[in-house]
């Protein structure tokens, strides 16, 4: 066999192991979400069997039937679930991208006293778990009397998130050469209009993966929300999965099938967005 | 078109003051080019015209008005920025007609004025384009044709060319000199590259460290350089200096050797003097192979050695040892010398130039 013949050989067999790679990484990847179909799909019996039931024996919508079902039939009001998480979401998601966009964008492009100091500080916010706020704010929110509010999870939320936007965001300001808003503003733009106009659209990619992020972190947050919730006044879809815990059983299939519904918004707005997640936007700006 | 008229321009960060009260008047339809080494302040001289900076001190007037505290969308001006600081998410022709969009000009006049400013810079091709799909020259004219369609008093270039390869910035330097000749506005052009300087502009204004070194036109700065800073800076190759003592009717390098004093120069100094003595390439020839200027018995001949030589066809540059210090001459109608080789030079003392060592003030009278 000839250099090029085996050289030939070695490209074929690496493009074919790249292949399998892939492969096998985005099974592993997927498993979990399938398992949780498959489970939301098929009997108790089969989610429990072991060794593990592969291929589903039985398939039906029942849990999907129930769950939408009234109160008694084993319904849960997960339309008030929904409502709930949305509006808090998007609340606070909407005040955490405002917010970002005008944190981000004083990081990236003014010099002030204690800014890296600053900056630090609320990148330190994000070491602290979650988890270990949920007591100290249960007091502060039980004190304020703000405890199974909408309100009450959207500032907490709002808190979250805040850190990261600004971070994110401050990231793709920076990459938006200052050169640009200076010849807006000579082509006859105020400062508020060449930000709009040139720095925003620009920026926007990274302004929308940063509203991703936190719209997810608000829509699947568990901890806090179960403890600063109570009632269908302020219940989200991750605390409503707890109802199909009883005292003695857990019903697999019903939460699975929750869960399903929770994913679809989630999927449904990361397809949407990512369309406008265009990088490279602002190559041909400046330079040759 | 407006005349622009800086009065003790002064800029300061904190306590460091970068440009030091400056005065500059730029008569109307004027080109205009501030040079200087990078950190001398032009750029930020500049961009207070602009109003891109704010001024520590000092007004700065267009056309009659004190525009100090306007912002730059007041000022009527335009700019073409180094890095061109084209909008990328909008194609030529948005990115020409943004100004007139934003000033809110009626669909027609816009599409007319992207048209003529179109058409001087040859876009029409282009015009569906984005950024991102043009060469650099093509991206260095969208910011000129931009600037254009503003239709300013004044025009403000921040270095234009010095993205783009030698080949490239020979044409547009050619192309921005065209564009003055059509549209006669003011120009204000700043620049690192003398060559720019020079081929380009009515004016010089040779800046360092924050001052303004001397004002002329070409000619004037090469030929009648005020201080020591500007025989350096101006003329390719660069000027050769070297420090000097006048004894009597010579002057005495520190290696020992010397030269006549030139004539004119006696009423200014007096023996003891240091001074800065400088002599362009232009003036310094292997004999026989350049042109003396002036008087004939201002010619001095020395025999030196060749150390360096580079050819570039036409002439060769010629670096001989003088002084124990190498001094570059320019051979017209080049023969072939090698390092080493012992050549007799011609030193044109009537074109020389001497400069007080001390304030580097020229003594020329």
């Amino acid at each position: 066999m000839d250099a090029n013949a085996s050289a030939r050989l070695k490209r074929r067999v690496g493009v074919a192991a790249h292949g399998i790679g892939l492969f096998l990484a985005m099974l592993l990847i997927c498993l979990p979400g399938i398992w949780i179909v498959l489970s939301s799909l098929r009997p108790t019996v089969e989610i429990l069997a072991k060794p593990p039931v592969w291929i589903p024996q039985q398939v039906s919508l029942d849990a999907y039937v129930a769950m939408f079902s009234g109160v008694g039939k084993g319904g849960i009001p997960v339309l008030d679930y929904f409502r709930n998480s949305l509006i808090i979401s998007v609340t606070s998601t909407v005040i955490a991208i405002a917010i970002g966009m005008a944190g981000g964008y004083a990081f990236a492009r003014y010099r002030f006293r204690g800014k890296s100091a600053m900056f630090l500080g609320l990148m330190l916010t994000r070491t602290v778990p979650g988890i270990a706020l949920s007591l100290p704010l249960f007091f502060v929110y039980a004190r304020l009397d703000i405890i199974d509010t909408h309100f009450g999870l959207i500032l907490a939320y709002v808190a979250l998130n805040v850190p990261f936007t600004i971070w994110l965001i401050d990231g793709f300001f920076r990459q938006v050469p200052k050169d640009l808003a200076e010849a807006a503003q000579i082509d006859g733009c105020t400062r508020w209009q060449a930000f709009w106009q040139v720095e925003f659209p620009l920026a926007g990619p990274g302004i929308a993966s940063a509203g991703i992020f936190a719209f997810l972190t608000s829509w699947n947050e568990f901890a806090l929300a179960s403890q600063l919730t109570r009632s269908i006044n302020s219940k989200t879809l991750p605390v409503g999965l707890l109802d199909y815990t009883a005292e003695f059983t857990i019903d697999w299939r019903g939460m699975c099938a929750l869960a399903v519904v929770m994913i679809i918004p989630a999927l449904l707005l990361t397809f949407i967005v990512q369309k406008h997640l265009v990088g490279g936007l602002t190559s041909g700006a400046v330079k040759g | 078109m407006a005349i622009v008229s800086l009065k003790k321009l002064t800029k300061r960060y904190g306590n460091m003051e970068i440009v030091h009260a400056i005065d500059l008047d730029v008569a109307d339809r004027e080109f205009i080019a501030l040079v200087g080494p990078s950190g001398c302040g032009k750029s930020t001289t500049l961009r207070m015209i602009a109003g891109l900076e704010d001024i520590s001190g000092g007004t700065i007037e267009i056309g009659d008005r004190i525009v100090n505290d306007l912002p730059p969308r007041s000022r009527n001006i335009s700019m073409v920025f180094q890095s061109y600081a084209l909008y990328p998410h909008m194609t030529v022709r948005e990115n020409l007609g943004f100004s007139l969009k934003i000033a809110g000009a009626p669909k027609e006049e816009m599409d007319r004025r992207v048209a003529e400013a179109s058409a001087i810079l040859g876009l029409d091709a282009l015009l569906e384009r984005r950024p991102s799909q043009l060469s650099g020259g093509q991206r260095q004219r969208v910011a000129m044709g931009r600037a254009i369609v503003r239709d300013p008093d004044v025009f403000l270039f921040d270095e234009p060319l010095s993205n783009l390869d030698a080949k490239l910035r020979t044409q547009m330097r050619t192309e921005i000199k065209k564009l003055h000749a059509k549209v006669k506005s003011t120009v204000i052009y700043v620049t690192h590259d003398q060559v720019e300087a020079m081929t380009l502009a009515d004016r010089i204004v040779i800046m360092r460290d924050g001052n303004i070194e001397q004002v002329g036109t070409p000619d004037e700065v090469f030929q009648r350089p005020a201080t020591r800073f500007v025989a350096g800076f101006i003329g390719s190759p660069p000027m050769n200096l070297q420090e000097a003592i006048v004894d009597g009717g010579k002057i005495v390098f520190s290696g020992g050797q010397s030269l006549p004093l030139p004539g004119r120069f006696k009423a200014k100094v007096n023996a003891g003097d240091k001074v800065v003595f400088g002599l362009r390439p232009d003036d310094l020839y292997p004999v026989g192979h350049g042109l003396h200027s002036g008087d004939a018995a201002d010619v001095h001949e020395i025999e030196l050695p060749v150390t360096v030589t580079e050819p570039l066809g036409n002439e060769t540059l010629v670096f001989a040892e003088f002084d124990r210090r190498d001094w570059v001459s320019r051979m017209l109608n080049p023969r072939r010398l090698r390092a080493g080789d012992r050549v007799a030079m011609h030193f044109d003392l009537s074109q020389a130039h001497l400069f007080s060592a001390e304030t580097g003030k020229s003594l020329r009278p």
